[in-house]
């Protein structure tokens, strides 16, 4: 009877419904896209901690999980080898450089990522061949440039860093492709450490020093399950070092925790938003058909059936709203620049969607218990 | 024969405290099958509060009311709401039809809430808006009827569910003259036809002429009771209260 009731009015109303619907499908929109970006730029700034090998990270002490001011002496790496517990460990070096593209193309920024051969911080690659010596001038790169800037496996590339006030170019032979592995919003490209500690920028020209210093260390465990535990340990026994896990490390890196407080409380704010419509309007309708409603409960409908007749509307409504919301995110999503940095997965789609679905009940609250206060004596003008 | 509905000294008073007001006093009537009766009186008499007591809307503060042998008295809300739909009609004055339902719709939306939506109810229905020459209305909305035709298909929506009492408030204050005589001239054949108590609320005493008795109420009393058709006949010709 309640879906007989609401499909009927929504039927024979589908001009004003459907408007409504429509001003759900833009909330849908606006909460996926800053549901999207959230996770985007997240990705974009975390993406290569966050595949991370290894269990644990290394940092200088007293740096504030800095990756980039955190010094750690390669002679720490044997402390760390012999550490029980500790599976393996791999030093890596973070630097920003610029991938010189041929043809007049517009240079890449990109992170130059060092890391050791065969070594946790070094990504596993999808095609071609993983970097097989601690020097030399070979390169895995990120997938996202080998497919947006058209490189293959075997392709020389050119990276340009800065060196005092100079700017120095330095060919590497592409010898793999790895998955998305972003970090500092730019896309990596991995050098051997000992290269990377050669061609990454510095203020002044020769100051590699002999003693090799990484930014971090990656720390693999023999078991996976005592990060806690090992976090602690490697502390004690190694000193002036802070370790922590790898949500930890990336959650430190300066500005992620405030960008996606901000984008979560905007989300946060918009959903609000929709809710306060769509309970204005499903009360302002009820306070429409009080006369109507008074009407059906002096011929004897009860009030369940009027109030699941107010639920089905809402929950009709939303869904249709929801549903061409997301339709009209992914439509958007296609024609959007590769630039802006927009990902949904499945997993935050689905919860997203579920929020959307469920705003419309919560904000119909008051409408339902409006129509359940009407008196049948309305019908009656008393 | 038993009378349909049976009142026994029903009162309405309204405390607010600071002022008693008595809205229904002592009212005793009953209403046989195929009876239908007018109650009339002006305003403030207390004639709609009577009929929201009969159709269990309003609680009595005193008295008995007695349906096709149910005690309304003795019915708790959700009972009353069952009751209302099985064995009362309704006809009110204005909203009186659902807007998004047609006029097949609306009648049927009766039988729906009694669960008997068959396709037999359905051709009843039809039957009934048919008699009251609404056959080539049944697919239209109420926004696309006349106010006399919309009162002819609460009129078929008061009637299609077989009810014991058939209660009308003011069913035809928004009509013009001709259309109201049509109105209640169909009301009173079919309640007469169906077997059926009917009660009109109505302050045009034109409207009386197609009744078998007239209650006149005054101050929340029973000022007269008229029963004589050359009495109705005359007082029909009288004009409004």
């Amino acid at each position: 009877m309640s879906f007989y009731l609401a499909s009927k009015e929504i039927w024979r109303n589908k001009g004003r419904f459907l408007l409504f619907s429509l001003v759900i499908a833009l909330i849908t929109v606006l909460v996926l896209f800053i549901a999207a970006l959230a996770q985007g730029l997240g990705l974009a700034n975390k993406e290569y901690i966050e595949k991370l090998n290894a269990e644990l990270i290394v940092f200088q002490e007293k740096v504030e999980l800095s990756t980039t001011t955190s010094r750690v002496g390669l002679d720490k790496l044997n402390d760390l080898r012999r550490l029980k517990g500790v599976a393996d460990v791999g030093a890596i070096g973070f630097s920003s450089a610029t991938l010189v593209l041929p043809n007049g193309q517009k240079s890449l920024d990109i992170s130059l990522i060092g890391a050791q051969s065969d070594k946790p911080g070094m990504p596993p690659v999808l095609s071609g061949n993983p970097i097989r010596s601690n020097r030399g001038y070979q390169a895995v790169i990120d997938g996202s440039i080998a497919s947006r800037n058209d490189i293959s496996i075997g392709d020389e590339i050119t990276v340009k860093t800065i060196v005092g006030s100079e700017d120095k170019f330095y060919r590497l032979k592409v010898v793999g492709i790895t998955d998305g592995q972003q970090y500092f919003y730019q896309p990596s490209v991995f050098i051997p450490f000992e290269t990377w500690d050669k061609i990454r920028p510095q203020a002044t020209e020769g100051q590699s020093q002999y003693n090799l210093v990484a930014n971090v260390i990656a720390v693999k465990l023999t078991n996976p399950q005592d990060i806690q535990i090992m976090a602690k340990y490697i502390v004690n026994q190694v000193g002036d070092v802070e370790v922590v896990d790898r949500k930890t490390a990336y959650e430190a890196t300066p500005g992620y925790s405030a960008q996606q407080s901000t984008l979560n409380t905007q989300q946060g704010f918009t959903l609000l938003i929709g809710i306060l419509v769509i309970g204005g309007f499903f009360q302002i309708q009820t306070l429409q058909k009080v006369p109507q409603i008074g009407v059906l409960k002096a011929i004897g409908t009860q009030n369940n059936i009027i109030a699941f007749t107010v639920i089905m509307q809402i929950i009709l409504v939303t869904i249709i709203g929801v549903a061409l919301g997301s339709i009209g995110t992914f439509l958007l999503s296609l024609g959007l620049p590769n630039g802006i940095p927009i990902l949904l997965t499945g997993k935050t789609a689905i919860i997203t969607i579920i929020t959307l679905l469920m705003i419309g009940p919560i904000g119909g609250l008051v409408s339902v218990q409006l129509a359940l206060r009407v008196e049948p004596l309305t019908a009656l003008g008393m | 024969m038993e009378p349909i509905l049976r009142t026994e000294s029903v009162t309405k008073i309204y405390d607010t405290g600071s002022l008693t007001v008595k809205a229904v006093d002592q009212v005793s009537l009953e209403i046989y099958p195929g009876e239908f009766v007018a109650l009339v009186g002006p305003s403030g008499s207390g004639k709609t509060t009577m009929l929201a007591m009969l159709a269990g809307l309003l609680n009595m503060t005193q008295g008995s009311i007695r349906i096709d042998g149910h005690e309304l008295g003795m019915l708790n809300e959700k009972e009353k709401t069952y009751f209302r739909r099985e064995k009362i009609g309704f006809i009110f004055q204005a909203n009186n039809l659902i807007p998004y339902l047609t006029a097949l719709e609306n009648v049927e939306l009766m039988l729906r809430l009694n669960s008997t939506n068959s396709q037999y109810c359905r051709d009843e229905a039809k039957k009934l808006l048919g008699r009251l020459g609404l056959s080539d209305r049944l697919h239209n909305l109420p926004k696309q009827l006349s106010g006399g035709q919309q009162q002819r298909v609460a009129i078929a929506r008061a009637l299609i569910h077989d009810p014991s009492l058939v209660l009308a408030d003011e069913p035809t204050a928004a009509l013009d003259t001709e259309r109201a005589y049509q109105v209640v001239q169909f009301f009173s054949e079919l309640v007469h036809e169906q077997k059926r108590a009917g009660i009109m609320v109505t302050h045009d005493l034109r409207m009386t002429q197609h009744v078998d008795r007239v209650i006149q109420m005054v101050d929340g009393k029973i000022f007269k009771i008229i029963d004589d058709r050359t009495e109705i006949a005359a007082m029909s010709t009288g004009g409004r209260i």
